[in-house]
């Protein structure tokens, strides 16, 4: 009988499986209703980085960039992880406030980021054109990693440690009593053939699994999971895309990100550019559909950035779902009712970066039931209260 | 073929990485794809998605699977010609 039901076999389920495990927390199910790197987590930039505008986000991403520089060690595969830096820009005087505002905090808490003036931005990327340009910020230590073999990693781990990982299973309902949820409903799914990546088909019965505790990692699909046990949350899917180039030499170091139109791009260790750029509107709900207008879009932001990328071929396109909250903040933690089920969803556009450090946070949560004032403030609840914790540093 | 052969040449993925990847349990096209990297290089896919099917088709005695999801562009196009095209209606 699996104690712990983990909903979602994403970067934030599976990283919390594995360290649940490394606690001693061994009967562990993760289900997912397709394939493993299905959901946003297959389907990311890869960006990881510590320039943030609070407090909690910056301290946190401090520590999962520390985990991200062991992984490949302590996982015993290679994820790519490169620090070439983050570096920001804008072209708005108020955005360059922000900026200034959050390199100030940054180096409070200990981060070396510094603002850029036009002479070190050229020397840092030099087919950058500078032109409207008005600030830029620069942190050495971020990096961009390779998504995949990161879910491998903590998949592999987890398994070893005794968890169990079952894919194409998707949770369809939920047993309760006296405000505790006693069994999860399964049933196994198979790729459609309409749309092989996003759309799963029914493959067989619906079964019932028992389990002492849930965690919700469903990503952007939270929201549909969680009105399965008739609990309502604020988070709302939103398309974004993304794109990969020819490979090339390597040249561009940090991954550059313009808040001012949701541009960024870096370069993987595999050579190719990969971006993406802001597109409204987008289509209602879970849509992972590519679009030829974001194409263009991307490509006339990028060109303007780079000029000499013009000549460079994309590859590839695909898209994903972000997680957004009203506030920018993750919900994470248990709720009140069913007093058993933990959240562990919200996370915007930089869940990946977060679930190393989450994933250890989150097991701790779910193994001694003690909630740390991250969480409390983290917690659904304080939509009802109207605590919100705002963060503008959300790319794209 | 040697375990050595080269399925994917774009991302350098060898008969032996796929056959690890079915041993690890991946049993459909898009898992093997996203464990092994294979047809996500230059070609995207077209010389190898095939091979890549027939084994896994072999080794589960299931029929051969649907093709990977295609992403579009259907063949490398520049980012200055994409550029300088206009913006299309729908979505
Ligand atoms: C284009 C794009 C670029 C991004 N770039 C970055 C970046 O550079 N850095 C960064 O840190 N983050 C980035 N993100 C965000 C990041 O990918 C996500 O925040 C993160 O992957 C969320 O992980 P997750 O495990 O919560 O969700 P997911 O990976 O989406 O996993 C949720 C899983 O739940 C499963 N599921 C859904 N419903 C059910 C059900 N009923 N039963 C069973 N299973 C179910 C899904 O199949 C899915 O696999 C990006 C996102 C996108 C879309």
């Amino acid at each position: 009988m699996p104690r712990v039901v983990v909903i979602g076999a994403g970067i934030l389920g599976l990283a919390t499986a594995y360290n649940l495990a490394k606690r001693g927390v061994r009967d562990v199910l993760v289900v997912d209703r397709g394939y493993l790197c299905g959901g946003a987590s297959g389907r990311n930039g890869g960006g990881v980085r510590a320039q943030f505008s609070s407090e909690t986000n910056i301290r946190l991403m401090r520590e999962s960039i520390e985990i991200c520089r062991d992984f490949a060690t302590e996982m015993k595969i290679n994820v790519w992880f490169r620090q070439g830096g983050y570096l920001f820009l804008t072209r708005t005087a108020a955005r360059a406030r922000d900026l200034e505002e959050n390199v100030a905090l940054q180096n409070r808490c200990g981060l070396p980021t510094r603002m850029l003036d036009p002479s070190e931005l050229q020397r840092i990327v030099p087919e950058l054109s500078s032109a409207g340009v008005r600030a830029a910020s620069f942190n050495p230590g971020d990096g961009v990693v390779f998504p995949w073999p990161f879910i491998w990693g903590y998949a592999r781990a987890a398994k070893d440690l005794g968890v169990s990982i079952r894919p194409f299973t998707e949770v369809v309902g939920f047993e309760a009593r006296s405000g505790r949820i006693t069994g999860v409903r399964l049933r196994p799914t198979r790729l459609s053939p309409l749309d092989a990546t996003d759309e799963v088909l029914p493959a067989g019965d619906v079964y019932t699994e028992s389990c002492d505790d849930v965690v919700l990692c469903a990503g952007a699909w939270s929201p549909k999971v969680a009105a399965l046990v008739g609990l309502a949350l604020p988070n709302k899917p939103h398309r974004h895309e993304i794109c990969s180039t020819e490979p090339l030499k390597p040249w561009l170091g940090p991954l550059v990100a313009d808040l001012s139109d949701g541009l960024y791009f870096s370069q993987s260790m595999r050579g190719e550019i990969v971006g993406g750029v802001a597109v409204e509107p987008v289509p209602e709900g879970i849509n992972q559909q590519s679009s030829r207008r974001f194409l263009t879009t991307y490509a006339r932001a990028l060109v303007r950035a780079i000029p000499t990328m013009a000549g460079v071929r994309v590859l590839r396109q695909w898209a994903g779902c972000y997680d957004l909250t009203p506030d920018g903040s993750p919900i994470v933690g248990r709720v009140a009712d069913p007093s058993n089920l933990t959240l562990a969803c919200g996370f915007m556009g930089h869940g990946f970066m977060m679930a190393p450090v989450m994933g250890r946070l989150l097991a701790e949560h779910v193994a001694t039931g003690e909630t740390s004032p991250l969480f409390a403030r983290w917690g659904l609840d304080r939509f009802a209260r109207g605590e919100l914790e705002h963060e503008n540093m959300i790319i794209g | 073929m040697t375990a050595k052969a080269m399925l994917c040449r774009c991302e350098d993925v060898t008969l032996d990485e796929v056959m690890e990847a079915l041993d690890a349990g991946h049993h459909d096209i898009e898992s093997v794809k996203r464990y092994t990297g294979f047809g996500t290089g230059w070609c995207q896919g077209k010389q190898c998605v095939v091979a890549c099917a027939r084994l896994l088709a072999q080794v589960t005695g299931k029929a051969p699977e649907l093709p990977i999801t295609p992403r579009p562009p259907l063949h490398p196009v520049a980012l200055g010609v994409l550029a300088s095209l206009g913006d299309d209606e729908e979505g």
